[in-house]
């Protein structure tokens, strides 16, 4: 059946399939940044942003994203104008295959869009339906911190700035 | 330390180079190329751990629409060939056939199927009917030798190609045996001996990224695969037998990858995504569902190790008697190999004149076993570290003086690596640099192990500490190749083209850093590109912890000859002699300071006078194998009243020689870590009766996830390896032996029992607490 969404900004019509999931029509119309781990909700590689939540999209099916907002995450930034995770990420040393890292940098968002300063037990919170095989977290959860940090004190200029 | 020189580019973290991409969902791994008119590619699945196909009927499935091959056994070529990606010829048997009228585990393939979508296909793989002649199984490594016991490889074809023992006939798929010195002798001189016995257990290296694998046809009719390869050369050689085309006819291109840690050193899809489009003449593309990877890919080999220790009072190791019976499954991949590092990778570390490894590898038909990062090190160290902790306690002693008293130290002769070694061995093999005690006495430094000892306090919840140390190697000496291959352009930059395999690791980064090191530029000005056969040099790709010894070496080796090159067209443009000119900070400079810019000398070359392509290739084979070291320190706190035990901290101190780049080294370092910990703790392959897996999934195969990780520190001691490209040795692989014998010693400080089979889940524990207090 025919649905439309918002796909990182852009009202998208397209045709979804009964059983097709939500992974599967994203990366049929290109966005391939959202990966297939194992198609159980459990890896978290599949994961968008929607309406504002994190979820797998492997467990959504795509007729259900009719009217709904979904963020990939080459919508948050270029190599030129990364967004700060993203930065971050690189400098941290987060990303090494890679491949978990458009799901884990989405939880990440979605939980510093509700809370800027979170605390160390919160980020591991965060990303705990996101497994990566390669970095051990360490390094991830440290890039989070780094992200939070930076985006605070942007902020605060900013903040500076308009007064 | 002493030929430690100051670095511009190497020793600093610079960025990955690929990082950026991948964080910004640019990055292409295999799965996200796609051709028009692709095909989608399923292979049908035995549901029986050992059966004969009687019949297979595909009329119904090739009559579904959409459906454009079914193939069986009666279509593909029936040659035997080993899916493990080493050097040739392969020390893995030739076992194994594209498809075969024989299934030999739960999860192998049967049938082929290439259809318009994914759906279709896995719709006509229903329709295939297939008539099976159940066979008795062997579902136990312990029996698997038995005259009783049914033969797995019954084929006539099966051989392995180089001479070492193969026994198909007796499921035995490869024997190791190794002595030097007399071990009776040396028990018999011993105050005090320890035997014991361990088993580890079956587990998936679980990259995130399933296999995958397209191919398709060019204008000239020669087979291109993309593919998740941790070994692209090998691959196109290893297709060429399977599918009995040459080698010339064959691309193989490695994108970027998810992630390996030995599980994609297998050639498992490429042969039939290959055969589907010769007989199609369509690109197709195969992805491994994660149950797939689980149940048909390849795991770690679960061993059942036996292990002597034997010391004299004052602690001097006298004797190691170390035996493995490792079960490879259902075919023999890396079924010799792995079992002989299960002794190379312990027995190198102790001083001790009377050693002997001796190894049986058997077929069982269960999951097939293949390479694992660690690679036998993981199992050998479980056996050792544990007796050894065992044996230092009935000697009174700390288990950290013992290992002081009996570890190597730097430039010790290692006689066992004659006997035990891969390749030829030429003098008396040895180890140039080791930083063991250093690691040692950092390690519990940092985690505070003299106050920590021995206090398991009282109550529910009990602590304990506990400490391993371990070592891998560098390469394979005189039998891995890896080549680089560096031209110049008119900017001062430079392309470095190479066959070295980035799997995630982050070698295109260290490699290009060893190059804009020695020409003397920023790593960003290197543009790297790798693994592809038909562009880039032979490299044996990414196993065996080579890549930054030994693709280093290579790169390393063609950047002096680039160097060379650029001296001299720069000293012409200063007119003067090559001799009489360096290069420094991206200038040629000559007499009196004069000098040229890269820029200048590259534009020169090109365009100006005496045009030529600044150009050099060199290859690289190691002559030794350098172990990285490290140690190991774990407290742990075990609950007696569920038996969970929890990780409070971990301390590793590294003895890599130089890090060439600290972030990405330390970030190999905590992912070996912690997968080793996930491994030691709650991973696991669960079996019915009849040999099929019961959690082929990540609800019920657990990995560790963010919340699970333990306070870790990670130290890198000082240490330079003289015969590494600027000191370098590997780190891959070594830091994931570690965790199962530092978390078993640790439980043993804390209750007093000790586990001898992995994983250390709240049931074992329970059970021996409850045993201990049974008596």
């Amino acid at each position: 059946m025919e649905i439309v969404l918002t796909i990182n900004g852009k009202k998208t019509r397209a045709e979804a399939g009964t059983s097709e999931t939500l992974l599967d029509l994203l990366r049929r119309l290109g966005y391939k940044s959202v990966k297939y781990g194992c198609g159980e909700g459990f890896c978290g590689a599949c994961t968008v942003i929607m309406d504002g939540r994190p979820v797998n999209s492997c467990l959504v099916p795509a007729v259900t994203a009719g009217g709904r907002e979904v963020i990939t995450v080459e919508h948050l930034g270029t190599p030129q104008k990364p967004h700060p995770l993203q930065e971050a990420f690189v400098e941290a040393g987060a990303v090494q295959c890679g491949f978990c890292t458009p799901g884990m940098i989405l939880s990440a968002k979605a939980l510093l869009d509700k809370k800027s300063n979170p605390s160390e037990e919160e980020i591991r919170e965060a990303l705990d339906g996101n497994l990566c095989r390669c970095t051990g977290y360490v390094q991830i959860v440290e890039a989070v911190q780094l992200a939070a940090k930076r985006m605070k004190e942007k902020k605060r200029k900013r903040e500076k700035k308009i007064k | 330390m002493n030929n430690k020189q100051k670095f511009s580019e190497v020793g600093r973290s610079v960025r990955k180079v690929d990082a950026m991409g991948l964080a910004t969902g640019r990055a292409k791994f295999t799965d996200d190329y796609e051709m028009p008119g692709m095909l989608h590619a399923k292979l049908l699945r035995s549901p029986h751990a050992h059966a004969r196909i009687r019949s297979i009927r595909t009329a119904k499935a090739r009559a579904l629409p959409g459906v454009a091959a079914v193939l069986t056994y009666k279509d593909v070529p029936r040659v035997p060939f080993t899916t493990a990606g080493q050097g040739y010829p392969e020390p893995s048997p030739y076992d194994d056939f594209i498809l075969d009228d024989k299934v030999r585990f739960v999860g192998d393939k049967v049938a082929l199927v290439a259809a318009e979508t994914d759906e279709i296909a896995g719709e006509a793989l229903k329709l295939i009917e297939v008539e099976y002649e159940e066979l008795p199984a062997v579902l136990d490594p312990r029996k698997a030798m038995r005259s009783s016991a049914p033969v797995i490889h019954d084929e006539k074809e099966c051989y392995i190609a180089i001479p070492v023992p193969y026994e198909p006939e007796r499921n035995r798929a490869a024997r190791v045996e190794a002595v030097v010195g007399n071990v009776e002798k040396g028990v018999m001189e011993a105050e005090v001996a320890v035997e014991d016995e361990f088993e580890n257990q079956t587990a998936s290296h679980s990259a995130l990224e399933p296999h995958c694998a397209l191919s398709w046809l060019d204008e000239n009719d020669r087979l291109n695969i993309i593919s998740s390869t941790q070994v692209p050369y090998h691959a196109r050689r290893i297709v060429s037998r399977a599918l009995q085309i040459p080698v010339k006819r064959i691309r193989v291109i490695k994108p970027r990858l998810g992630g390996g840690f030995g599980g994609k050193q297998e050639v498992l899809l490429e042969p039939y995504v290959g055969i589907l489009t010769l007989k199609t003449g369509r690109p197709v593309k195969m992805r491994l569902t994660r149950k797939e990877v689980f149940t048909s890919a390849r795991v770690r080999h679960n061993m059942i190790t036996k292990v002597q220790v034997a010391a004299r009072k004052d602690g001097e190791l006298t004797a190691i008697d170390l035996y493995a019976l490792s079960n490879t499954g259902a075919y023999g991949t890396h079924g010799l190999t792995v079992a002989s590092n299960v002794g190379t990778r312990t027995l190198t570390m102790f001083r001790c004149p009377n050693m002997r490894f001796s190894s049986d590898v058997v077929y069982t038909n269960l999951s097939v076993s293949g390479a694992y990062r660690g690679y036998g090190g993981t199992q050998g160290i479980l056996a050792t570290a544990i007796t050894m902790d065992d044996l230092a306690e009935r000697l009174g002693m700390d288990p950290v003086d013992f290992y002081l008293k009996n570890i190597i130290g730097g430039g010790a002769e290692v006689p066992i690596l004659k006997e035990l070694g891969e390749g030829p061995v030429l003098g008396q093999p040895r180890v140039s640099s080791c930083e063991l005690a250093a690691c040692i006495k950092a390690g519990m430094e940092a985690i505070g192990w003299k106050k920590k000892r021995g206090r398991p306090g009282g109550g529910r919840f009990r602590r304990g500490i506990g400490m391993s140390v371990m070592m891998q190697g560098s390469s394979i000496p005189y039998i891995d190749m890896g080549s680089a291959f560096i031209k110049m352009n008119d900017d001062g930059s430079f392309n470095l083209l190479m066959g070295a395999t980035d799997i995630g690791q982050g070698s295109d980064t260290v490699l290009a850093q060893m190059a804009a090191e020695v020409l003397t530029v920023k790593t960003d000005d290197i543009i790297v590109y790798s693994s592809d056969t038909d562009l880039t040099p032979f490299d044996v790709g990414a196993y065996a912890s080579s890549t930054t010894y030994l693709s280093g070496a290579a790169v390393k080796q063609t950047a002096e000859k680039v160097r060379e090159q650029i001296l001299h067209v720069g000293a012409a443009l200063l007119n003067t002699t090559p001799g009489k000119v360096h290069l420094s900070g991206g200038c040629v400079i000559g007499p009196g300071g004069k000098s040229v810019t890269l820029k200048e000398v590259g534009t020169s070359s090109l365009y100006e006078k005496d045009q030529f392509q600044i150009s050099a290739s060199a290859s690289s084979i190691s002559h030794e194998s350098p172990p990285p070291f490290a140690a190991h320190f774990v407290e742990v706190e075990v609950d007696r009243a569920t038996g969970k035990v929890r990780v409070l901290e971990y301390v590793q101190a590294v003895d890599c020689g130089t890090p060439i780049n600290p972030v990405l080294a330390r970030g190999q370092a905590i992912g070996a870590l912690i997968n080793g910990i996930s491994y030691a703790l709650v991973e696991q392959y669960i079996y019915n009766s009849k040999g099929a897996m019961l959690n082929p999934g990540y609800g019920y195969y657990k990995i560790f996830c963010t919340k699970d990780i333990p306070k870790i520190t990670t130290i890198f001691v000082p240490s330079y390896e003289p015969t590494g490209p600027f000191g370098a040795k590997s780190v891959g692989e070594v830091c994931i032996s570690g965790p199962l014998p530092a978390i078993s010693n640790a439980i043993y400080d804390a209750v007093d029992v000790r586990l001898h089979r992995t994983p250390f889940t709240p049931d074992k524990v329970l059970e021996a607490i409850h045993a201990r207090r049974r008596g």
